[in-house]
């Protein structure tokens, strides 16, 4: 497998994915028909030799890949406020792994993409928030798969048949069932980063099954899910009655025997979304929408709720979204207009894109953004509704709405 | 013990433990210029990964996490080797990318229960898996 007339990218691309499948207690690989790859977002020359060793070595995906975000807004670059080192090095690795046959997407919504993986399909993706999109909502089958095994997976087009591969894998291991929860709660937006903030710290590697909602959009569940992946390590969940390997409870455990179930309550679910603030109010400095990357019905609902009104002059307020999803939307038109910033290719969590006055807090309308932009850019983090996002970017200071927050 | 232990991947390595109460994401919740864990609600905010026997029950979070423990490995900030109660293919592919590269891989192992670790204490990883070092 490893001798013959195969590139020395080859060689070093399957001897990584051997191994990989070896830990996963993987007997055979499989063929994949497609990968996206996460590893083209710069963190550091490790990343950088990698990428460039495989393009050195005569690397080239084997399989349609996509690309996800980098470390800069290449559509936008005056909004890059870092040092340039690290932009020439961030810049190299586009260069990389465009070199090795991606396609330049760069954005961490894949799914949002015209050609998407099916029902069934096994491919190998990267990008936590792409994982359990893929599996979950698509019914595609991927490993949660990080930096390098994505790349080593598209050059060889083989992935381990292990995990989440196989419908073993794939059972429901602990269910979430909302008990009590207020009408008004299960029909908010904001319950779905919030219970996948939940979900994540409790479920631990299982699969969860969730119990008691209705019905969800793709956003919705993507917000879910991106929460999820980003205070756990959930790779994949099923809502049943929505989510397509769930029509019954039956379904998703798939005959398992001897779940556990966590009961979920409106109290509950305002712990978590106090957990996700790191302090309860403050100055507001900047507004963070677009974490995971906005689609085209998120960017229209955005311009709508801004209407006639305009970002406040103090605020920074900003959506990203995927330069595909941009080129297709005719909301951006009316976004730039109420002063809305839209980022493209990248995410404002990462260093070099927003930046507030000390003191000031930032408000945004993701779990993912709220759990990472602490510790990536130092942000003191106030969670809220797309709508208070919205409206406290307007007014120019935190402004909730949404009563059931109290506990009313 | 030793016998239901599972070395996803083999190598030499000694030091002291830091069994962490929960898991991390090593992309946004270790700085790889230092080796601190920053991830502010983590338990162990503060704490350092350099150098020890890095105990977890599995990692979390980011696919970005093999970039940076092969970026801590290259810069000698990263865990002198990691023991979970899970097998967890980021981990290990960020620690497989820095042999490839630096020749500076850390073993990895599966133990059926990471409870009997404690912080502090020395432990040896060798071919074998980990034991403690009296």
């Amino acid at each position: 497998m490893l001798a013959g007339e195969e590139t020395g990218a080859e060689q070093i691309a399957m001897r990584i994915l051997v191994a990989v499948a070896e830990a996963l207690g993987a007997r055979e690989l499989l063929d994949i028909s497609g990968a996206h790859i996460d590893s083209c977002l710069f963190h550091g020359m490790a990343g950088l030799d990698f990428a460039e060793r495989l393009v050195a070595e005569g690397g080239r995906v084997a399989v349609p890949t996509t690309l996800n975000v980098t470390s800069l807004d290449l559509l936008h670059p005056e909004l890059h406020r870092g040092d340039t080192e690290h932009a020439a090095e961030a810049t190299r690795l586009v260069a990389a792994y465009e070199a090795l046959g991606g396609r330049a997407t760069w954005t961490c919504a894949p799914y949002q993409l015209e050609q998407r993986p099916a029902f069934g399909d096994q491919v190998a993706w990267g990008e936590s928030n792409a994982i359990v999109f893929a599996n979950s909502v698509l019914g595609a089958r991927t490993e949660r798969y990080g930096d390098f095994t994505d790349i080593c997976a598209a050059i060889t087009g083989r992935a381990p048949a292990a995990g989440l591969h196989l419908d073993a894998g794939r059972r429901g291991g602990i269910i979430f069932e909302l008990v009590d929860v207020p009408d008004e709660v299960i029909a908010s937006d904001a319950l779905y980063p919030v219970l996948g903030h939940l979900i994540g710290y409790e479920a631990g590697q299982r699969v969860p099954v969730i119990v008691g909602l209705e019905s969800a959009t793709e956003d919705q569940l993507k917000a879910l899910g991106a929460g999820a992946a980003s205070s756990g390590a959930v790779a994949m969940f099923h809502a049943v009655g929505i989510t397509p390997e769930a029509p019954t409870l039956e379904a998703a455990l798939g005959g398992a025997a001897e779940v556990p179930t966590v009961t979920v309550t409106a109290e509950d679910l305002i712990r978590a979304r106090d957990d996700l603030s790191t302090v309860p109010n403050g100055p507001l400095g900047a507004v963070a929408l677009g974490t995971p990357h906005a689609s085209a019905a998120e960017l229209e609902r955005v311009a709508r709720l801004f209407g006639s009104h305009q970002v406040a002059a103090t605020v920074e307020c900003s959506i990203n979204t995927g330069r595909d999803v941009l080129a297709s939307s005719s909301a951006g038109d009316a976004l730039l207009e109420a002063g809305v910033e839209i980022v493209t290719d990248t995410c404002t969590y990462l260093k070099p894109i927003m930046s507030v006055e000390p003191g000031q807090v930032m408000m945004t309308d993701s779990a993912k953004w709220a759990y990472y932009a602490p510790s990536n850019i130092g942000a003191q983090v106030v969670f809220g509704s797309t709508e208070d996002c919205v409206a406290s970017a307007i007014a120019g200071e935190i402004t909730r709405s949404d009563r059931w927050w109290d506990g009313n | 013990m030793a016998t239901e232990q599972r070395v996803l991947l083999a190598g030499f390595a000694e030091g002291e433990a830091l069994v962490l109460e929960a898991p991390i994401s090593f992309w946004g919740g270790v700085d790889a210029a230092s080796g601190d864990i920053i991830d502010q609600r983590h338990p162990q905010a503060g704490s350092s990964v350099a150098g020890r026997v890095l105990v977890m029950p599995h990692g979390k979070g980011s696919s970005s996490a093999s970039s940076v423990l092969a970026e801590c490995l290259r810069l000698g900030t990263g865990p002198a080797a990691i023991v979970l109660d899970h097998g967890d293919e980021i981990l290990l592919a960020g620690a497989l990318v820095a042999g490839e590269l630096y020749d500076r891989a850390c073993p990895i192992v599966v133990v059926p229960s990471i409870a009997e670790f404690e912080s502090g204490r020395r432990y040896r990883v060798d071919a074998d898996g980990v034991r403690s070092v009296v």
